[in-house]
């Protein structure tokens, strides 16, 4: 990696504490994806990925820059790529998946808020991420309360700070409000980047984005068999990399593990015996790299056929449909597709828990285990309802309430245990 | 055919080792600060001819004897389901955990609560508060019951409440209304994790917290529901895994397993 080191320097990374960082984020990969057994030959290459996550993609960022492109980081689903790819701009997804330098987020901003967003603070005022640092335009969004606050104190800490302003409620309104923010972004993308978006380059940027998406949903697909042919830690990480990656690469590079897949299926070889517990994760993000609770599951003897998440199906289950000859036309497409996602910030959001049901079915999952991140209201409010309605329809229901550190681990493995066998009933 | 349930809790270790459903041996030990030690010092000389561990160190009984483990839920689901075959509601408070288990009709588990990270409201919480009330666990709960009114304690961290402990104490409030508001404090927050999964109907109490008469008082009272706690609250755990290495030992297959290690299994 020391070739890389002039370009952190000159992205004014804090080289020791990256070091530091990297060797963490090293041993834990070790630990937790390399170590399991039976993995499919495809996850090869987002090993690689993983291992060049600061290195080698940067080093395209900074090409792509030089080239003239723009670089877009973002922290939500929200954000639609299809737009910044028809400016040819690089749509990455920001590091906030770890516990690390807590200690200066919270110089900032309350002790008691999300992790997720205490990350983000972390890998920035500890200068240790690479995409934050790349980024042209960091994209925020107003989802939940603790975001967009802390996107005011974010604000002044980086080069350009752009805010999406987001709907509450799946009405006429609250539609008119996303178009207006997306015609918004479209300018704002084409001052920053000083290209003009075309029907024919918004129809490629739509085009490309599907292709992932196709590639994600295949990948799936490819869960509902059991034996499961992927472990859900490696079909996490894939939905991780969705966000980072260059995106015909990546699309092609899930298609070749999903042909892969295809074989296993074929054969009845999987990843865990034929009849392990199956169960389907719901509720917040995780973002690159929490593995925490993955992690307990799949060394509990359980297996993960899918996430209702936005690193998951919230974030990628929505094609956005091609047909259109003008811009406005298309943007039309866009809209549609992105104000179905059902994010817990809605209210009321009854389309989720539909979701939820039939991701159980598809998947032939025995299980649902709810994931919130601690101090995420949206989603721990929406938590109650939803195991509620999950248990009526005799679905097995476990919520977990948890942040990024590792002292609450011996706990969750009792409940994901105790939870499992009383799936098995035994 | 002996069976033995071994639950290594956060403060005890239990041993419980049952022939013919007939309990026949029971002991405890405090887990110390090396639980693998505490377990194996409670093991030496007993006879079995299988052991299940439970308790939050039952994975490293595990390593050491290549035994099967359950979670403590679905050991307390077990014991309680034997001791006391009506009851569809267990609460469980611990050295570290407090757990809230129902059972469907058939007596299996269905749905459980627990406490989060921190040992608020639990076992532990309790010594503490009786340590910085300068008694002994025994003077704290009898302490507790004399008390005719009592403190409000808002606090359910534990460090913050033995601060405010102290404070309410500087300012001369009498102990043993401080004790009985962090009973009044242990007991709510318990009875709101039973009523998220159990709104009705008789309480089966065990762990080592029911053991106190002040917080069995208090539930009894504030739940308006029948509670009914076993001779020995501690052992339900133990012996939940016992009968469930028990029902293995049923198994042929399991057992032939079991007796082909015996050599290596020796503690």
């Amino acid at each position: 990696m020391s070739n890389y080191r002039q370009m952190w320097l000159d992205l004014g990374l804090d080289l020791e504490a990256h070091d530091a960082l990297l060797s963490i984020l090293g041993s834990a990969y070790q630990d937790i994806f390399l170590s399991q057994k039976n993995r499919p030959e495809g996850m090869k290459y987002f090993d690689f990925v993983m291992s060049e996550v600061h290195g080698l993609r940067i080093k395209e960022l900074m090409d792509a820059k030089a080239a003239g492109r723009i670089v877009v980081g973002s922290y939500c689903v929200f954000v639609p790529e299809e737009l910044i790819l028809a400016v040819d701009g690089v749509s990455v997804g920001l590091c906030a998946g770890a516990e690390f330098n807590f200690e200066g987020a919270e110089e900032v901003l309350p002790r008691n808020l999300c992790p997720l967003i205490k990350s983000a603070f972390g890998f920035k005022r500890g200068l240790v991420c690479p995409y934050v640092e790349a980024s042209d335009i960091i994209v925020g969004e107003n989802t939940c309360d603790g975001k967009k606050k802390a996107y005011e104190v974010l604000s002044p800490m980086v080069k350009d700070l752009y805010i999406i302003d987001l709907p509450q409620m799946k009405s006429d309104i609250g539609k008119m409000l996303l178009k207006g923010e997306y015609l918004k972004f479209m300018a704002k993308l084409e001052d920053a980047s000083a290209r003009k978006i075309t029907a024919e380059t918004l129809k490629k940027g739509i085009e490309i984005t599907n292709g992932k998406r196709k590639a994600v949903k295949r990948l799936a697909d490819l869960r509902k068999a059991d034996p499961a042919p992927i472990s859900g830690l490696d079909a996490l990480l894939v939905n991780q990399v969705f966000f980072y990656d260059d995106p015909l690469r990546f699309t092609a590079s899930v298609n070749a593990l999903c042909d892969e897949l295809e074989e296993r299926v074929k054969k009845g070889e999987g990843v865990f015996p034929k009849g392990t517990t199956r169960v389907l994760m719901s509720g917040c993000p995780m973002a690159v790299p929490n593995w925490k609770v993955p992690l307990i599951i799949e060394t509990s003897g359980a297996v993960i056929v899918g996430e209702e998440s936005c690193v998951g199906e919230r974030g990628t289950q929505w094609l956005t449909d091609v047909k259109g000859d003008t811009v406005a036309e298309l943007l039309d497409n866009i809209i549609d597709r992105y104000f179905q996602i059902d994010c817990a910030v809605f209210t009321p959001n009854p389309s989720r828990v539909d979701h939820v049901k039939d991701m159980f079915d598809r998947y032939n999952a025995q299980g649902v285990i709810h994931y919130s991140l601690q101090f995420c209201h949206p989603y721990i409010v929406e938590s109650g309802p939803v195991e509620a309605a999950l248990e009526k329809a005799s679905i097995p229901t476990l919520r977990l309430e948890t942040d990024y550190s590792q002292e609450d681990a011996g706990q969750l493995k009792t409940r994901i245990e105790a939870f499992r066998e009383r799936i098995e009933g035994k | 055919m002996r069976a033995a349930g071994i639950d290594i809790g956060s403060r005890t270790v239990k041993l419980v080792v049952v022939e013919g459903g007939a309990t026949v041996l029971t002991r405890k030990a405090l887990t110390s600060h090396d639980p693998l030690d505490a377990a194996r010092t409670l093991i030496s000389g007993v006879e079995y001819d299988v052991i299940v561990a439970t308790g939050y160190g039952r994975h490293l009984i595990k390593e050491h004897l290549g035994c099967p483990v359950i979670s403590e839920i679905k050991a307390f689901a077990l014991g309680t389901k034997a001791i006391h075959p009506s009851c569809r509601v267990i609460l469980d408070i611990g050295g570290q955990d407090t757990k809230a288990i129902s059972l469907n009709d058939a007596g299996e588990m269905s749905k459980f609560e627990m406490n989060d990270k921190c040992a608020a409201g639990t076992g532990r919480f309790l010594e503490i508060m009786a340590n910085a009330l300068s008694y002994t666990l025994e003077e704290f709960s009898k302490a507790a019951l004399t008390a005719e009114s009592f403190e409000k304690i808002n606090s359910m961290c534990t460090v913050f409440a033995e601060s405010e402990v102290i404070s309410l104490t500087a300012q001369g409030a009498k102990r043993h209304e401080v004790a009985l508001g962090i009973h009044k404090a242990i007991v709510s927050r318990s009875i709101a994790l039973l009523k998220r999964i159990a709104p009705s109907g008789e309480v089966f109490f065990a762990g080592g917290v029911a053991l106190n008469k002040c917080v069995r008082t208090l539930i009894a009272e504030e739940l308006s529901r029948p509670v009914v706690v076993p001779p020995d609250p501690q052992i339900v755990g133990a012996y939940g895994a016992a009968l469930h290495g028990a029902a293995l030992a049923g198994e042929k297959s399991y057992m032939r397993i079991v007796r082909g290690r015996d050599g290596e299994n020796n503690v």
